[in-house]
Parts: structure tokens; C-alpha cells; sequence
């Protein structure tokens, strides 16, 4: 059985339908990418797998569990954590504070604060500092650690490399390489072609709420993902229809 | 041609509201000759409603369309009648220190809403009732009013009982159509235009150029002036004043209670929500506590369960719209119909906060 | 004089202990809830009621009002509040200023117009004193009530920053939406947060009672106190409610030296004071005056 499975979810945002009828499935330590313009649909899909909006219509489970009317704080003990797009840290709380709210609802699990900044070691000497002042990357490495807390079965990353510069955002992904190594599960969200393929196993590519291209990262080339991208393309050859 | 009976048609006034223009014509001029026919006592009720409907209109004017909740309205209605009293002290024609002593509130109000204007949501309501309180302890201070006896408006009793009565009255109806005019013209001038972004979206209203703040200033002024002669045209009425009657916040609390019964934010609501109101005061207000209990649970329930009030729960089911201060676009299928109470498409009229 | 500044700072304890409930509850929900005073006056009530008709002392009596309080607390929120808060940031304040209206009201139809105090209840305490150097007599029961308000607005501030609840309760302060995403049930926060602010005010009710006399009108009175003294201090800070006390209590006894009447007058006057130099001095409206941390997600 699949980890974690959607199918046909359907989101709106008042009249405007932001997700149309979106399946797919995530296997165990496996790691996707979801990629699309903006506006695709991408964040609100993510955002209605952790609960953060209601689905107009569709499922989505967990190991089989139907996970649709489970409000967004138990579906993190349920191992769903997710890492919003824009951070959204608590900044007028410290680094200790929100990585420390990260385990409120969390399942049982080797994450600590001391693991996190392990992991992040940049954050050492800013642990009992707002986060409001912290700098973006800093922020970035908060807001993973404050998902990683909950020990989730299933993390999922919205755009976290949007507003960092080159440098921090590799330092990132050695960091999301090292959580993918110890097969933590993973759907990511990013603008990023390169890295999306680079670092998942498999990629699905979202146009005005669909589903347009999917298949695994080694096989689709970066040509038909930039088709996909903007419409040109339909269906590629290896894909499974949505 | 089929390419103009095909394109939406934007309107104002509708049959019903042609009709409700016509009848209110006839109502305000049967209501001035009323006098005429009805018994003292009922003339005393009939002044008591029209106090009541200005007191309405003008905590809807604030609140339903200025978006600017106060709870110390009962400051106005207290320096209207205490400035009523003091002029008619310093000799001045009690009837028209009536409504100078109004014009005299309104002026305040301005200075005052410079400053409050900047206060948001709950800290404007409380923080407006801290002024009723405080201007209640400084009029407590005048010797004329002698703290808490209070002192009367002697200048009245040069008239007989019944042309008292009469004088009062007329003011009262006056008052009422006027103040009710200049609101239904300012909501339906480029003001109101303005009032209802502002109720929609005060930020958004702001970033496309509304000038948000002169906008609430205008609707703070006239609430002042209005209850200013509400408080004054109460004093005529009832002769005496004691601060603590005037300055009492169960005024403020007798206004939320018709305009949330009435309708928040629909013109005709708070009219409404005026005669609910003395209706349910003439049945009920015997009943003394339990009376007020009931006003204070009504507005709780109407708060949580039918926050449009009466008039905006009818008018959202049927479209009915009598004194329609907003624009509404009908699509060609509804003139196609003909039909008298359209379905709006969609109107400027009640577009509620999220 | 300066036994009258003691008193004054003193009696700053009180206001203090009836302003961190409002300023707790605003900061949480951001919604002031007008019939704050009024709910002091109902737990006043509560404990005359347990003191006068089964001889329970007012300090025991507490450990029935306290937790009354809390479930009135929960109530509100849940049954009240919460729906109120979704139609806007309005319709909070018409709700709970009917809630206001209905509670006097009771109290006065259960009551009568007869004004109450717990004073004969709680022995000596209410008139003893101990003599500071000096020759400065400071009343018992005044320092009792301002040691409660240091030990409640600290306890508060380390219930906050130092508990898995309190940091749950200032992330749904902050960001209800992400609260819940990282695990925080909003709802049972909020619910909490409004048990939490009616225990402080039982306590404030309780000390109401003992140290003056209240009618079932007197709620009014103790929200402006309340909300003059939250605005006057609001510095972020629980602390800063202590200092606004202080400062309202301070005036209203510089009041009174000059004119029999100007106890009030003095506490109204330095409020708006307060507020007239700080809406000059900062262009601040938007955030308000209580001065909480703008929510991060808006």
C-alpha cells in the first residue's frame, strides 16, 4: 500500500477551483516533486495534504487511513508536517520556542532541538533569538527543524529555497539530502527544475490544477517538464494519466 | 437590437421603490397632522419614536456604514440636552437652543473625532465610552446642574401643556425626515460610494484612493449632531435633567439593540429595528429587569445567529429594496421577466466582511 | 503624601489584576470583551453569595469561583466568542456588550439594588494595617492584593514562555492557521487562553468585593478601569499592565487632592493623556494601542 495516496481532490478558493481532480501516490522514503508555474496549484495541493484547506471534493489517506475530515493539528501526529511556503514562523518566539511547538501534537521519534541544530549548525548561537530577526536562511533552516520535530512520516516543503540566496540554498539541500538518505519521505514543491530533478525520485508537473506530466526524475529530460510547464505538452510518453 | 437588450442594465430605483417613495410622502405627511387627531399620551409615544428612530439611523450611520462601533454615543445625547439647558438658561428661545445646542455637539465632535478616528474596533468603542464617562463627571462639576440632582428646562413652562406637546412633536417628525434625508442623500452621493468600500474593505478602500478617514469624520459629525438632538429634543420632553439619566450607557445600548434587531448597515433597517423597538418598550418595558435582560439577550442571539438583522435577512431573500441607496446590475434575463422583485445578480448593498 | 503615592501604587495592584485578564484575552483573540467588568462583579456576587448564605469565607470560597470562572471561560469562548469573532471584528464587541447588559441585569433581578461587599466576611483583614517607617500605615489587604497581581502576572509570564501550553496559546495568539499546521489545536487554545483570563478575573471580582462596596451595576466601571489601565501600560508585556495600574491608581489619588470629585476625573484624564502623546508621537493605529506583535501572517 501506498504511504500516502490523493485522489481527485478537488480545492477551491471561492469560485476559483484551485486544484481539479488531482491523483497520485507516494510510496515509502521515496521523495516528488511537484513543478508548475505559478498558479498551478502546487501550494494549495500541499497545503490541503496537511489539512490547511478543506477539499471541495476527493480523498486524501494515510497508510490507507482517510485523512479527509481530520483537522490540520492531528494530522501532524499522524506524520504529516508541513513546511509552508513563506516559512511562516512564530517570530515573536525564539528558535528554541518554534522548533519546541514542532513536537506539540508530534508522533514519538529521535527529533530533538539539539538534533536540529545538529543538522543546522548555523543556528547554534541564535537559539534563544527571535525569529523575526533572524536572516532568511536562518529563518528556512527554523521552519524545516520546526516540521522535523514532529517526527513525520511524511514531509512536506513548499518552496524552500524562494528568497535565499545560492550559496544558503545548497546548504539546504545537503541538509534535505541527509533526511532523504535516512528515508524520510518527501514531496517538495520547487521553482527550481534542476534541483527538482536532481534530488527526487520522481517528478509531477501541475498545470491550472492538473496533473500534466508525470513519471520518474531520471526519465523525463528537462525538455518535456519545460513543455509541461507552460501547457505545450500533454502527456509524456512514460507518464501515468492523472 | 439584440446587443443592447442583451447587456446587463444598471439601476437604481426599482418599482417597489418608486411605490416606497410615493408612500413615504404620504406617511410623513399624515404622520404631521396626527397631532390633530391623536391623544396627548400618544403623542408623547409618537415623539418618543421618532427620538428613537434618529438615535437608530444615526448608530447605524457610525456603525453600519462608518464601521466605527462606539459605545459612548450617550455622550452626545447627554451635552444635548445639557447644552439645551444651559442656553435656554442664558436666555435664549428653548425651542431653538434645542437645535443650537445640537450644532454646538456636532462642533465638538469634530476636534474629538481627530482624535479618536485613530483608535480601531474595540479600543474606539470603549475608549468612546471613557469620554461619555468623563464628560458625564465635568457636567456633574457645573454648579447650574448640581452634581447628580440635575436641575430643569424651566423656559418650557411658559407654554400651555398642549402646544408644548405639538411644538415638541413637530421638532421631533422634523428632525427624524431631516436627519434621515441628509443620510439618504449622502449614501446615495459620491460619499456613498465611498462608505460602502469602506464597509467592504477599509484597507482596499484606502489603497484605490477613498479617502477613508475624512469619510468616517463626516458620518462621526453627524452622529454627534444627530443624537445631539435626539438628547435635546428628550430634555423638551421630559423637562428635567439629571446627568446620570442622560449620560447613561442603556442609551447606546437601546441603539445597538435597533439597528442589530433592525438591520446593521441597511438604511431602512435601523428604522425598522426603531419601531421593534417601541413596540416591544410599550408591550414589555413593565417588566422592568427582566425587560432589559431581554434586550441584552436579543442583541446576543441577533449578533451570533442573524447578524443582518430583520431587514437584511428580508431583503437578502427577496431582493426587496424600498429606499435603495446602492447600484445593482440585472442581468437581461430579469428584465426579459419583468418581474417587480428581481433576483439581484449582485448589489453593492450588503457585501459583508469576511 | 507619600502615604497616599504608597496607597495609590498599591491599590495600581488591583487594576492590575482586573487589566491582565483584557489584555491577556485581546492579545490571544483580539477581541475585547466588553462585559469583562461585568463578569468580576458576577464572581463578587459569587463569593457574597457563598459567604453570606453558607458562612464559606471568601479566600475558600475562591476555590469554587476560580474554577466556575474557567468553565465560564471555556463557555464564552466556544459557545459565544468563536462564533462572534468569524462574522468580523465588530460583531465581537456587540456580542459581548449584550452579554454585558444580560448579566447587570441578572444580577440586579437576583440582588437588588442594595450595593454588597465581602469586607464583613474576611474579619481583620479588611481594616488592619502594619506601620511602615515613617509612621506609614499600609492596609494588609493592599498589599495582599498587590502581591497577587506580581505573583499572577509573573506566574502568567512563566506559564507562557515556559510551558508547551503557553507557547501554544502565543502561536495561535500570532498565526491561528500555522499554529495548527505545526501541531497546535487552535480552538483548545483559544478555549484555554479564555479560562485562563476569566480565573484572573474571578480573582480581581474576589478583591473588588473585599476592598469596597459593589452594586450589580458596577461592571462597567471596573472594563474602563480595566481597559484604561491594559492601554496606559501596553507595553507587550504583562509587566506593562502592573505599571498601568499603577500609573491610573496614581492619578485618580492626585484626582481626588484637588477636587472631592476628581478621583475619576484624574484616571480618565491621564488615560487620554496617555493616549493623546502616544497616537502623536508614533503614526500607530493599525496595530493598536495595547500594542501587541502584528500577526506574521496577514
Amino acid at each position: 500500500m501506498s504511504l500516502l495516496s490523493v485522489e481527485n481532490l478537488v480545492v477551491r478558493h471561492g469560485l476559483l477551483q484551485a486544484v481539479r481532480g488531482v491523483s497520485f501516490c507516494i510510496e515509502r522514503g521515496e521523495t516528488l516533486a511537484l513543478v508548475g508555474a505559478n498558479g498551478a496549484g502546487k501550494t494549495t495541493l500541499l497545503r490541503a495534504i496537511a489539512g490547511a484547506h478543506q477539499p471541495a471534493a476527493g480523498r486524501v489517506l494515510l497508510d490507507g487511513a482517510d485523512l479527509t475530515d481530520v483537522p490540520s493539528y492531528r494530522r501532524v501526529g499522524m506524520g504529516i508536517a508541513l513546511v509552508p511556503e513563506g516559512r511562516k514562523l512564530f517570530v515573536q518566539m525564539t528558535v528554541e520556542e518554534n522548533l519546541l511547538l514542532g513536537k506539540t501534537a508530534g508522533r514519538p521519534g529521535d527529533w530533538s532541538v539539539d538534533k536540529v541544530l545538529e543538522m543546522f549548525p548555523n543556528l547554534k548561537p541564535r537559539r534563544h533569538a527571535k525569529t523575526g530577526h533572524l536572516s532568511g536562511g536562518e529563518q528556512q533552516a527554523t521552519a524545516i527543524g520546526r516540521a522535523l520535530m514532529s517526527n513525520p512520516e511524511v514531509l512536506l516543503l513548499d518552496e524552500v529555497s524562494l528568497g535565499l540566496s545560492p550559496l544558503i540554498v545548497d546548504r539546504v539541500y545537503a541538509a534535505l539530502q541527509g533526511l532523504i538518505a535516512s528515508g524520510t519521505t518527501i514531496i517538495l514543491v520547487e521553482q527550481d527544475l534542476n534541483r527538482a530533478l536532481s534530488v527526487s525520485d520522481r517528478v509531477i508537473c501541475m498545470l491550472e490544477g492538473r496533473v500534466v506530466l508525470e513519471g520518474p526524475s531520471k526519465q523525463v529530460s528537462r525538455e518535456d517538464v519545460t513543455k509541461a510547464y507552460f501547457g505545450l505538452h500533454r502527456k509524456s510518453p512514460g507518464s501515468v494519466p492523472a | 437590437m439584440s446587443a443592447v437588450s442583451s447587456s446587463p442594465v444598471i439601476e437604481r430605483g426599482t418599482a417597489t421603490s418608486r411605490i416606497a417613495a410615493v408612500a413615504v410622502v404620504i406617511i410623513i405627511a399624515l404622520l404631521a397632522v396626527a397631532p390633530q387627531i391623536l391623544s396627548a399620551g400618544a403623542v408623547d409615544r409618537m415623539t418618543a419614536l421618532f427620538i428613537y428612530v434618529i438615535l437608530a439611523a444615526m448608530w447605524n450611520a457610525l456603525a453600519g456604514f462608518g464601521g466605527l462601533v462606539s459605545v459612548g454615543q450617550q455622550v452626545f445625547f447627554g451635552l444635548g440636552a445639557y447644552f439645551a439647558i444651559r442656553l435656554a438658561g442664558a436666555g435664549l428661545n428653548p425651542f431653538a437652543s434645542l437645535f443650537v445646542s445640537a450644532s454646538i455637539v456636532g462642533a465638538i465632535s469634530w476636534p474629538l473625532s481627530l482624535f479618536m478616528l485613530r483608535l480601531r474596533n474595540g479600543e474606539f468603542a470603549i475608549g468612546m465610552w471613557v469620554i461619555a464617562a468623563l464628560t458625564h463627571l465635568l457636567v456633574n462639576l457645573d454648579r447650574l446642574v448640581q452634581g447628580e440632582t440635575g436641575t430643569s428646562l424651566i423656559s418650557l413652562n411658559v407654554y400651555d401643556a398642549s402646544t408644548r406637546r405639538a411644538v415638541i412633536y413637530w421638532l421631533a417628525l422634523a428632525s427624524m425626515t431631516a436627519l434621515l434625508a441628509i443620510l439618504f442623500a449622502l449614501l446615495r452621493g459620491s460619499t456613498g460610494a465611498a462608505i460602502r468600500a469602506i464597509r467592504d474593505n477599509e484597507d482596499a478602500a484606502a489603497s484605490v484612493g477613498v479617502r477613508v478617514t475624512g469619510t468616517k469624520r463626516l458620518l462621526f459629525v453627524l452622529a454627534a449632531f444627530g443624537i445631539g438632538i435626539a438628547g435635546a429634543l428628550w430634555l423638551a420632553t421630559s423637562i428635567t435633567f439629571q446627568p446620570k439619566t442622560y449620560f447613561n450607557v442603556q442609551w447606546t445600548a437601546y441603539m445597538i439593540f435597533m439597528v442589530l434587531v433592525g438591520g446593521i448597515g441597511t438604511f431602512e433597517g435601523a428604522i425598522l429595528g426603531a419601531l421593534v423597538f417601541f413596540l416591544i418598550e410599550t408591550w414589555f418595558g413593565g417588566t422592568g429587569v427582566w425587560y432589559l435582560v431581554g434586550l441584552g439577550a436579543t442583541a446576543v442571539l441577533f449578533s451570533l445567529f442573524l447578524p443582518r438583522g430583520l431587514w437584511g435577512t428580508i431583503e437578502e431573500h427577496s431582493g426587496l429594496r424600498l429606499l435603495p441607496v446602492g447600484y445593482r446590475v440585472r442581468l437581461p434575463a430579469d428584465i426579459a421577466d419583468g418581474g417587480t422583485a428581481p433576483s439581484p445578480l449582485q448589489t453593492t448593498q450588503h457585501q459583508e466582511k469576511a | 503624601m507619600s502615604n497616599q503615592i504608597i496607597q495609590g501604587i498599591l491599590l495600581g495592584g488591583y487594576y492590575a489584576l482586573i487589566a491582565c485578564g483584557l489584555s491577556f484575552m485581546f492579545s490571544v483573540m483580539r477581541i475585547i470583551n466588553l462585559a469583562h467588568g461585568s463578569l468580576a462583579v458576577f464572581a463578587a456576587y459569587a463569593l457574597w453569595l457563598l459567604a453570606s448564605r453558607f458562612h464559606v469565607s471568601p479566600f475558600l470560597g475562591l476555590l469554587i469561583v476560580l474554577p466556575l470562572m474557567a468553565i465560564i471561560g471555556w463557555a464564552l469562548q466556544r459557545f459565544l466568542l468563536e462564533r462572534s469573532a468569524r462574522g468580523g471584528a465588530l460583531l465581537p464587541i456587540l456580542t459581548t456588550f449584550g452579554l454585558a447588559i444580560v448579566i447587570d441585569n441578572m444580577l440586579f433581578e437576583q440582588f437588588g439594588a442594595d450595593t454588597r461587599s465581602l469586607a464583613p466576611y474576611i474579619g481583620s483583614l479588611s481594616y488592619d494595617s502594619w506601620e511602615w517607617p515613617g509612621s506609614i500605615y499600609v492596609g494588609k489587604l493592599a498589599v495582599i492584593m498587590f502581591a497577587t497581581a506580581v505573583v499572577l502576572l509573573g506566574g502568567l509570564q512563566l506559564f507562557l514562555t515556559r510551558t508547551r501550553l503557553g507557547r501554544s496559546i502565543r502561536a495561535t495568539s500570532e498565526d491561528p492557521d500555522t499554529a495548527g499546521l505545526v501541531g497546535v489545536d487552535a480552538r483548545r487554545a483559544n478555549a484555554i487562553a479564555a479560562s485562563i483570563a476569566m480565573v484572573t478575573v474571578g480573582l480581581a471580582g474576589a478583591f473588588l468585593g473585599m476592598r469596597a462596596t459593589f452594586d450589580p451595576y458596577a461592571g462597567a466601571p471596573q472594563l474602563l478601569f480595566a481597559f484604561e489601565a491594559a492601554v496606559i501600560g501596553g507595553a507587550g508585556s504583562l509587566w506593562g499592565t502592573l505599571v498601568g495600574g499603577i500609573v491610573l491608581a496614581l492619578a485618580q489619588t492626585l484626582g481626588a487632592q484637588v477636587h472631592p470629585q476628581g478621583f475619576l476625573i484624574g484616571g480618565h484624564a491621564v488615560f487620554l493623556i496617555v493616549l493623546f502623546v502616544r497616537l502623536s508621537t508614533s503614526g500607530l493605529g493599525l496595530r493598536g494601542l495595547l500594542r501587541l506583535p502584528s500577526r506574521s501572517a496577514s
